[in-house]
């Protein structure tokens, strides 16, 4: 008996719309994982790095022989800009410049002084890790001198012994020269300003994709679609109609989202930035674009999700429908966070671009980043991408799919329903 | 002017043919029944007719607007209450007669069709409360206001009185005949042969997609020597 009731079951649960997103959605996660990387793996490699030692002394040999050690030194000379060249060309996280009086500076009881010029690529969480490695290399460096001071007795300055070198830090992100911050600290400001965008952004289109998906259901369940359907308005008004409430009702929820999740943020932020004197704020025109780039996201979410609404059957329906925007959205949102746009190989960043909501994810650090391109690309796509989705959701409500869906049987009424039971 | 003119309407599902070539005409100011047992082919063709479906061969026309090219035009003078229709069930069923009003007109021609939804539903104080909270002769009865407050020339009303007890079924009946005498034009259908005898001029007997006979209720039964229009259907499909 339990085997005839497991076995309905299974037929009436286990469908090819069940098992197919969750099926697409491992492959994606699989492929993106392994696209974007392991950061464990990222941090046993090498970082590839330039040295100029202009001290050649004592603890300047101590030093580029720890680094040497533990990094893969791709430029050792005296020209700064050729090093920088050199680690540019070989995707080369740093150039570090040991100052002419390292070791004389240290010898007398001052630190020495390492300048080190950072090239970093992207701002997010997997960007970061090789300049992070080097960052280890360079207190392992510290640590080596400072055991040397101890070994030979030469100074009995604590501070000097604890912290030997002092760094003078430059790094060169994206066109943009930042005097005095290092790829994490740059990063970490970064994320403190953007990290909220996609997460807000994600609640945003799932809330609003369940609202038109579900509404497409209702109307389903409550037979409420045909009444629509002959009633003297155009097509095209009926599905700009169900985007724009969507949206409202998306937008209200997301505020709501928002309001709360703004306040939980707050409680990881180390103060007040002012990210203005380092070029990365946003002026007015910047927050024109990101709202614009947020609203034909929303825009081509919505459209694609009535596109979606008209496979509804009902309200249960509906809300599985909803599951491949989720996912969407969430992956959007994971590879914003972990990778910047630039940095991410090119079948994911093609893959990312295509989905009409992601640009809206990216905006605000693009902007930051004077990166209009990609922000007015993201503009235009997501815009094109409505264009398209309305058409054919406008086209869907013109054809029978809407009345009658996909099976045959539903188009001849009930009475093959009520046979068929009558039969049992 | 003919209100409705089929002509050799066929309808494909896939490859089911669900109607295979009807054709019949509805006079203005009468009360057309289209009856026939389950999957007849009756809802398929009142949804043609409701710009609902295309067409897959033939041609229809109402009013003289033609299928598919006037859609937007047959829109305008027709009213089409499906078989278990529902209402928005967040709704009021105040708010429900206003969102459709809006469609047809503004100002005093808004709030005249307005007052005749509530007068034709009669749902008393019950207007104002939720659809969710209806029971199911009330949301019908709030369906057919809707239906017919717009005055439309013509009324497609499919099953009309399907799953309603006998006092809701004669009251919507009632507000059928109303409408006839106030120079609205009726195409039905139903499985109710003893309604269709009641409510229509003409009939058109349907089935397997094809129509049998088209007359009145007395020329059928004589044509065919039965009793009642059950007996004239039976015999005409045996």
């Amino acid at each position: 008996m339990i085997n005839n009731i497991v076995k309905k079951e299974f037929k009436e649960l286990f469908t090819l719309s069940t098992f197919l997103p969750i099926a697409v959605i491992a492959v994606v996660f699989g492929y993106v994982g392994h696209t974007v990387g392991n950061v464990g793996e990222a941090m046993q490699q090498k970082p590839v790095i330039g040295i100029v030692d202009r001290d050649k002394g004592e603890f300047s040999g101590i030093a580029t022989s720890v680094v040497a050690h533990g990094a893969e030194v791709i430029y050792s000379g005296d020209d700064v800009d050729e090093g920088l060249r050199e680690a540019r060309e070989k995707s080369g996280t740093a150039v570090l410049v040991i100052s002419e009086h390292f070791s004389e500076d240290i010898g007398a009881g001052q630190p020495g002084k390492i300048e080190i010029y950072w090239i970093m690529r992207g701002a997010g969480i997997m960007d970061s890790v090789s300049s992070g490695t080097l960052e280890r290399l360079i207190e392992e460096m510290n640590r080596e001198i400072s055991e040397s001071l101890i070994r030979e007795g030469g100074s009995s300055d604590a501070s000097l012994v604890l912290n030997p070198t002092t760094r003078f830090e430059t790094t060169f992100f994206k066109g943009k020269k930042i005097v005095g911050l290092s790829p994490s600290i740059l990063s970490n400001m970064l994320m403190s300003q953007s990290v909220a965008i996609p997460i807000v952004i994600m609640m945003l289109i799932i809330l609003a994709g369940t609202s038109v998906i579900s509404s497409m259901g209702l109307e389903k369940e409550n037979k409420t679609l045909e009444t629509l359907l002959t009633l003297p308005v155009k097509r095209n008004q009926i599905v700009l109609g169900k985007i724009i409430g969507s949206a409202l009702v998306g937008m209200i929820l997301a505020a709501i989202y928002m309001m709360g999740f703004s306040r939980y943020m707050k409680a990881f932020q180390l103060g007040d930035i002012n990210l203005a004197q380092f070029g990365l704020d946003l002026g007015v025109t910047d927050y024109v674009l990101v709202g614009i780039s947020l609203f034909v996201a929303l825009l081509a979410e919505l459209s694609l999700c009535i596109v979606l609404g008209t496979f509804a059957k009902n309200y249960r329906s509906a809300q599985a429908l909803v599951f491949p925007i989720t996912v969407l959205a969430m992956l959007s949102m994971f590879v914003t966070m972990l990778k910047d746009f630039d940095t991410v190989p090119v079948a994911l960043r093609i893959f990312v671009f295509a989905i009409p909501f992601s640009h809206a994810m990216m905006a605000m650090r693009a902007l930051m980043l004077d990166n209009y391109p990609l922000v007015l690309a993201g503009i235009a796509y997501a815009a094109a991408f409505t264009a398209i989705m309305v058409l054919v959701a406008v086209r869907v409500f013109n054809s029978d799919r809407l009345i009658i869906g996909s099976g045959v049987a539903k188009t001849v009424g009930d009475g093959f329903v009520a046979r068929l039971l009558a039969g049992r | 002017m003919k209100a409705v003119e089929v002509r050799e309407l066929v309808k494909d599902y896939g490859k089911l043919r669900a109607l295979k070539g009807i054709s019949f005409e509805v006079e203005e100011g009468e009360t057309f029944g289209l009856i026939g047992p389950n999957g007849a082919g009756k809802t398929t063709a009142l949804r043609v007719i409701a710009t609902l479906l295309q067409i897959t061969s033939g041609s229809v026309s109402v009013f003289g607007y033609t299928l598919p090219k006037e859609a937007g035009e047959i829109r305008k003078i027709i009213s089409y209450l499906p078989e278990e229709a529902g209402a928005y069930k967040n709704l009021t069923g105040m708010e429900y007669l206003r969102f459709i009003a809006k469609f047809f007109g503004e100002g005093q021609k808004f709030r005249d069709m307005l007052r005749r939804g509530v007068e034709i539903a009669n749902l008393g104080e019950r207007i104002n409360d939720k659809v969710d909270t209806y029971s199911k002769g009330m949301t019908r009865r709030l369906l057919v206001g809707r239906a017919l407050m717009t005055n439309p020339r013509l009324a497609i009303l499919d099953e009309p009185t399907s799953g309603l007890d006998v006092v809701n079924a004669q009251e919507v009946r009632k507000l059928i005949n109303t409408a006839v005498q106030s120079g609205t034009t009726v195409l039905l259908s139903s499985h109710n042969m003893l309604e269709v005898e009641l409510l229509c001029h003409r009939i058109a007997l349907i089935n397997d997609g094809i129509i049998i006979a088209i007359g009145t209720a007395e020329e059928l039964k004589s044509r065919f020597s039965a009793r009642n229009i059950e007996e004239a259907f039976v015999k005409a499909i045996t």
